[in-house]
């Protein structure tokens, strides 16, 4: 690989750093967290057509449409003349899988040149060791924190998708959700320290919060989303899907990104054990999973103190779903996570499916349409719609795709 | 209570009025050409004067353009595949399989047992509009091409992916002769293909089967080549067309007061929310100072008769149209024609040269000069002096009007050509691929589907207000668009300046990606017959910021080019076909099927007077010399040729079958060693080919994954069909690592198709299928793994056998990898000492199948060339480290490859690319940096199921005349 501008600690004190949006609950409070390690961070929430343009102009148009919608969010943001273009660096995630997306940070640097921006720094964040910047490190405190974060994330958005369609005063779910976010960041802005009981403590409290919201269950076509990460959680990316499907009437159950995480810790080991490897990396894995697996009870252990709250179901569980659907070694992308999680939805009741890719996603070949007709003979009452996303998939297309889904979904409901 | 249903389609709006026992007392079937909001007002009007006392119904909309209506009128909405299917339960019980072709939609319904519902993606293009495309491209009205198809008598393979890949097939057909009947049968075909390949997915159509929608309503032999593809005779109700329509009765279930209908309605589209581009004109005064501007470039005319010493005649026989240009000493124009090429070139030029010849009996043409698609037929036909290739012939023009252009584009009816130029040379080549040829067909497609011809509804939107952005994606893409901004309530106005912007948008930022608007130059010249179209023109100024040339003559470019490339050649006298000789000059085409190897391309042989024969369509030189064609200098061949030497064979501790597809034919000699070593047979699937596609094409789960990846589905039936009991293909998420790159991956498809195989392959089901996922990286451990793998089923083996097995596997591989080297050392050798150009024709270890390339090799050893391939030269380039992520195996050699030959002046590099290849997204713009940095010109070559290699030689030529 060719050198790249390195992130130096020179850098770390002026400069600023724009982070695309992704997760839009636990995006938000890892701004916070990372300000709090010194990083002057921003995440872009820009989203006009313009972004989309800037992408189309910038990245090959055969890239999938999460690198162009990524790179063309940060290009149309430095464009912007809202940021010192001479003072900003940019942030992006590598996953070093074999998917495209390992390779977002080398089409965004391109993109940069191209664009008149040579200057600008990129931050890999990535387990790999991929590439370092002396001025950005992925230390351990904040590798906690940043869990934190996203359990906290998993834990409001699923609160929030359970409770909104059956709440009896309007808006009181998401009321309680922008109080947490707010809260939770604060605290961990504040909190020097961190410990696993502070976590544990949180989640309890939030859960037993959201208990009280007085809720009205009345039946509701319950819709599961799956899909490759970006589309799935990015409402640039999936056309405003949660909305839409909140429209519709529906309940959306999206699940969370805890089990993203614990799958590419365990994608380590599982290639250990298909292939054979060296045995210090397969000890610090399994500690690092084995730490990531604390969050992941935390969740689960507060949701099932209430009946009304689905819990998410345990990664081991879902590992074990797919056994003879797909193997543990298909890895790339959300690999054989996807298929498991379609057959966890089916089996928590949310067998009507949104499979969300972008338009000519590689993984998802395998891992989502190619494995439609395995779980439907093994759950027939499976009702899965692939959607693909691309600048110009229209959306009336895709929703009427997905209104074809609800419409066999409805008939099933008690009338 | 009455009912009412409506289906508002892509093209046409339907609807029925149902009574209280579900009779239909009014129905209509009516193209609404973009006009939703006035024709459904019009129909209520026509319901309520039928039924005067009749104020409220049960009303409920379905249709894809009909959800916005829908919420505007407050009238609930059913999705359309939904209705069919409450109507087809109510009104033919007894059905198991409904197909429904609509203007762009295809369903196929199961309605038995686990019940199921499908519908196209958004990639697999339209099929009423479809059809209509094609019909228009063979001058027929459909209904014509119904006529016609039932006379066939036999069917051409045709791609049935999308609209696009299929003209691409259609156009060559027409252009090499073949008839209408076969070809409009062939169409028909296609269609079927694609509904049952993308929809069935797998499952068997079986039971009843019932035929609804336009398509199927009005072709009855459509219908013909459904019952011949499944096997079974298929019925069409009564009402056929109106089965969404009376879905949506059915289904309606609230009562709707038929006057705030309409009224809702009226206000629908007056909020109209879509995204707009600024105006291409905003005044007439613009308007009258854009066309002053753009008169400035022309050129003289004279007339023919008057003209005086020599002349020069200029020809461009293009995919679609036939261009011919007479010019003086002085380059004026005596004569000009420009006609539809009719499907053969051949008749149009002999009448044109009768014109000429009478118009001015004494004519001295002196030289004459060919261009385009129908070069070689034309040259040998008339004796044309020279044939030269497009973008020669285009840059010799475009020079004329502008001495220092630095940047021509030219967009014609099927084909988009931009040459970049630098210091008077041509140094950088874009065409269009075959996935995005939004060109001037494209516009004349749309305007037809909405009911204008194309100069008025261009017209149309030069002075819109409120242009629709429509992106930048192929026609497939583009029919969805239009569809939403419909939905949307933009007008045809709208409409036309999007697509009129879209086309443009399409060739700046598909075609040639600049990295800025700057990188175009400021100099430049725009023709075709596109051009001439003000409306492209002015969105093209607008798009890049720049005001251009288009020359009064843009659509004749290519004539003059050739005109003047013919005066440059200083002759005295042409060997064109003399006035006499044109009078008993005669020319009969017959088609036949090349029988000298497993491409059977369709060749036309052309037999002209005296007996001179030419033979076109040829990929290679067989069919012409009658002798194999020379394969000594191709390492395609040869690659073949050494994976042909590993024969089948039975072992004697039993025998596992292999299917002949992706990684498999670079893997093959280390598996074949290995299972051989141990005593284990090995059986292979038969080479690739059409029928072999077909036969798997059922099961294919992704419509949008690679076309190598498709063609695995055949191969495996293959095997299943030829008795194979164990069939070994694993998965792989590593592969080999070559030299020093950053990883070793396959990519995901590469990686774990087996597990598609396993799960969508019925046939699979009956056979040990061995797909474990196994790490050969890891030569220490994997024997294990294979041990575990194997010794269940083959108890005799020992972990001893199988770790002798790898050793001797491994050493196989590398000993296969240097063949090729030596292979390639010698190719190179030989070329240079016969002064040949060498082509190094990179892509992936799959790329050398012939169903997959197409021939390519051939074609390109067919131009005197030698071909050698990435991975004969990788190990010659010092280690190189490209801008990106070097992590999938097939690449460092790639990279290495690009990176060898910028020193090496006789090289030059194409890469092959499959369609719907993800990570090729990234190594392109690689290649092309390396290469550019090298001051090489980058050649791709994206090449899908489809057949049509016209596009693909001038390509070739192209860059060949750079040299």
């Amino acid at each position: 690989m060719a050198d790249h501008i390195e992130f130096t600690k020179e850098m770390k004190k002026s400069y600023t750093i724009l982070a695309p949006y992704m997760l839009e609950t636990q995006f938000d409070m890892l701004g916070d967290i990372m300000k709090s390690f010194g990083y002057n961070i921003v995440i872009l929430k820009n989203r006009s057509e313009e972004v989309v343009k800037d992408g189309l102009m910038y990245v090959h148009n055969d890239t999938c449409y999460p690198a162009l919608l990524v790179i063309g969010q940060m290009i149309h943001a430095l464009k912007s003349g809202e940021y010192d273009v001479d003072k900003t660096a940019l942030m992006i995630t590598q996953t070093g899988g074999g998917c495209r997306a390992s390779n977002y940070i080398h089409l965004l640097r391109k993109a940069l040149v191209k664009a008149g921006f040579p200057q600008v720094p990129v931050i890999s964040i990535n387990l790999s060791g991929l590439e370092k910047n002396s001025g950005f490190s992925l230390s351990l405190p904040l590798i906690a924190r940043i869990m934190a974060c996203l359990v906290y994330g998993d834990v409001l958005m699923l609160l929030k998708n359970q409770l909104t369609p059956y709440e009896v005063n309007k808006g009181e779910t998401l009321k309680k959700v922008e109080e947490w976010k707010r809260k939770l960041s604060a605290s961990l802005y504040a909190n020097a320290h961190f410990s696993l009981g502070n976590v544990y403590k949180n989640i309890d409290r939030i859960v037993s919060d959201f208990a009280t919201i007085e809720i009205k269950k009345t039946p509701k076509v319950k819709v599961g989303v799956v899909g490759e990460i970006y589309v799935k959680y990015s409402s640039l990316g999936n056309n405003n899907l949660e909305e839409f499907l909140a429209s519709q009437d529906c309940e959306v159950m999206l699940p969370g990104v805890m089990g993203f995480m614990l799958f590419k810790v365990d994608n380590r080991l599982e290639d250990i054990k298909l292939y054979g490897g060296n045995p210090a990396k397969k000890l610090v894995c399994t500690i690092l999973f084995n730490f990531f697996k604390k969050f992941e009870k935390a969740m689960i252990d507060s949701f099932s103190r209430y009946p009304q709250f689905t819990p998410p179901m345990p990664y081991e569980h879902t590992k074990k779903n797919v056994t003879g659907v797909i193997g543990h070694g298909n890895k790339m992308g959300e690999g054989w996570l996807l298929t498991g999680e379609m057959i966890d939805l089916v089996q928590m009741g949310y067998e009507n499916i949104v499979c969300a890719q972008p338009f000519g996603c590689l993984p998802n070949h395998i891992c989502g349409k190619g494995m439609v007709r395995k779980i439907r003979e093994l759950y027939p009452d499976a009702n899965i719609v692939p959607i693909d996303y691309d600048p110009s998939a229209t959306r009336v297309n895709q929703e009427n795709r997905i209104k074809l889904m609800l419409s066999i979904a409805k008939e099933k409901l008690p009338q | 209570m009455y009912r009412i249903g409506f289906d508002i389609g892509s093209t046409t709006l339907k609807c029925v009025v149902l009574d209280e026992e579900n009779h239909i007392i009014f129905s209509s079937y009516d193209r609404h050409l973009s006009q939703i909001k006035e024709k459904s007002i019009e129909l209520l009007g026509k319901i309520k004067a039928q039924f005067p006392n009749e104020k409220k119904y049960l009303f409920a909309i379905s249709g894809s353009a009909g959800m916005g209506i829908s919420d505007s009128a407050s009238v609930p909405f059913v999705q359309e595949v939904y209705a069919t299917r409450a109507s087809a339960n109510k009104f033919l019980p007894g059905s198991d399989v409904i197909i429904e072709l609509g203007g762009e939609d295809a369903k196929i319904l199961f309605l038995q047992g686990s019940c199921e519902v499908r519908m196209n993606g958004s990639c697999a293009g339209g099929t009423g509009a479809f059809i209509d495309q094609m019909a228009t491209l063979l001058k027929l009205t459909p209904t014509e091409m119904n006529e016609y198809a039932a006379k066939h008598e036999r069917i051409y393979t045709i791609a049935s992916r999308c609209g696009v890949f299929a003209k691409s097939d259609v156009q060559p057909l027409l252009n090499q002769g073949a008839n209408k009947y076969d070809i409009s049968a062939s169409i028909f075909d296609a269609v079927v293909n694609q509904t049952i390949g993308g929809l069935a997915q797998g499952r068997v159509i079986e039971g009843n089967v019932v035929y609804l929608g336009g398509p199927l309503t009005f072709f009855s032999t459509l219908r013909d080549r459904f019952d011949v593809a499944l096997g079974k005779r298929g019925t069409c109700p009564e009402n056929s067309l109106y089965y969404v329509a009376l879905g949506a009765a059915i289904c309606a279930d609230e009562v709707s007061d038929i006057d705030a209908v309409t009224e809702g309605i009226r206000k629908y589209s007056s909020d109209g929310q879509f995204n707009t581009l600024t105006p291409l004109f905003t005044s007439e005064k613009d308007y009258e100072e854009f066309t002053a501007r753009h008169k400035k470039a022309t050129v003289n005319y004279k007339t023919l008769s008057d003209a005086s010493g020599k002349v020069y005649l200029g020809i461009d026989a293009g995919s679609t149209t036939v261009k011919t240009v007479v010019i003086n000493e002085e380059e004026e124009i005596l004569y000009s024609t420009y006609s539809s090429n009719s499907g053969n070139p051949v008749p149009v030029i002999k009448s044109i040269l009768e014109d000429i010849y009478q118009k001015k009996p004494d004519i001295s043409i002196a030289s004459c000069a060919v261009t385009g698609y129908g070069e070689d037929i034309v040259k040998n036909a008339f004796g044309v002096d020279y044939g030269i290739v497009e973008t020669v012939a285009h840059f010799t023009a475009a020079k004329k009007f502008m001495p220092d252009v630095e940047f021509i584009i030219d967009i014609g009816g099927q084909d988009m050509k931009c040459f970049k130029i630098k210091n008077g040379v041509i140094d950088n080549i874009y065409l269009n691929e075959a996935c995005s040829s939004g060109c001037g067909s494209f516009l004349q497609t749309f305007a037809n589907a909405l009911g204008y011809d194309i100069e008025e509804f261009s017209k149309k939107g030069l002075f819109a207000t409120r242009p629709v952005d429509l992106g930048s994606r192929c026609t497939v893409f583009m029919n969805s668009s239009v569809k939403q901004a419909q939905k949307d309530g933009a007008t045809v106005e709208d409409i036309s300046a999007g697509l009129s912007t879209s086309v443009v948008k399409n060739a700046i930022y598909k075609v040639i990606r600049p990295s800025s608007k700057d990188a175009l130059g400021k100099r430049i010249v725009v023709q075709g017959g596109t051009f001439l179209n003000d409306a492209v023109l002015r969105a093209f100024e607008q798009e890049m910021g720049v005001e251009v040339v288009r020359p009064s003559i843009a659509a004749l470019m290519g004539a003059y080019g050739a005109a003047l490339y013919a005066k440059s050649k200083k002759c005295e006298k042409s060997t064109i076909i003399t006035s006499k000789a044109l009078s008993s000059f005669e020319h009969t085409a017959k088609t036949v099927n090349c029988s000298g190897c497993t491409n059977n391309c369709l060749l036309t042989v052309n037999t002209f007077d005296g007996g001179r024969r030419f033979i076109s369509g040829n990929r290679c030189e067989r069919p012409v010399t009658k002798k194999s064609p020379d394969d000594s200098l191709n390492l395609y061949a040869y690659k073949n040729s050494l994976l042909k030497a590993y024969k089948n064979c039975e072992g004697k501790l039993g025998t596992v079958g292999i299917p002949m597809g992706l990684n498999m034919l670079e893997l093959y000699p280390f598996w074949h060693k290995f299972f051989t070593t141990l005593g284990i047979g090995v059986v292979t699937s038969p080479s690739s080919s059409r029928a072999l596609y077909l036969k798997g094409q059922a099961t294919i789960p992704s419509d949008t994954v690679c076309f190598p990846a498709k063609l695995l589905h055949g191969h495996i039936k293959e095997l299943c069909d030829m008795g194979v009991k164990t069939i070994f293909y694993p998965c792989m998420t590593y592969n080999f690592k070559d030299f020093n790159a950053d990883n070793h991956y396959n990519c995901p498809v590469v990686a774990y198709y087996p597990e598609v195989i396993a799960s969508n392959c019925p046939e699979i089901e009956k056979v040990d299928f061995i797909y474990d996922y196994i790490g050969i990286h890891r030569k220490n451990d994997f024997p294990k793994k294979m041990y575990g793998i194997l010794s269940s089923r083959f108890p005799s083996v020992t972990l001893s056998m199988v770790k002798d097995a790898c050793d001797k596997a491994y050493k196989e591989r590398e000993a296969y990898l240097s063949l090729v080297r030596k292979k390639g050392e010698e190719i190179i050798a030989r070329a240079r000492k016969e002064g040949k150009h060498i082509i190094v024709l990179s892509g992936r270890p799959y790329h050398i199948d012939g169903e997959i390339n197409h021939g390519i090799d051939k074609l390109i050893t067919s131009f005197n060339t030698a071909l050698i391939t990435e991975d004969s030269i990788a190990h010659l380039s010092e280690d190189i480290h490209p801008g990106v992520l070097d992590q999938w195996t097939y690449h460092s050699r790639l990279y290495r490859a690009a990176n060898y030959i910028t020193t090496q002046k006789d090289m030059d590099l194409v890469q092959l690319v499959s369609f719907g290849c993800g990570v090729d997204a990234i190594t392109t713009d690689e290649v092309r940096t390396i290469l550019e940095k090298g001051n090489k010109i980058y050649t791709q070559i994206k090449i899908d199921e489809i057949t049509n290699l016209g596009a693909v030689k001038i390509r070739l030529r192209s860059l060949l005349a750079t040299l």
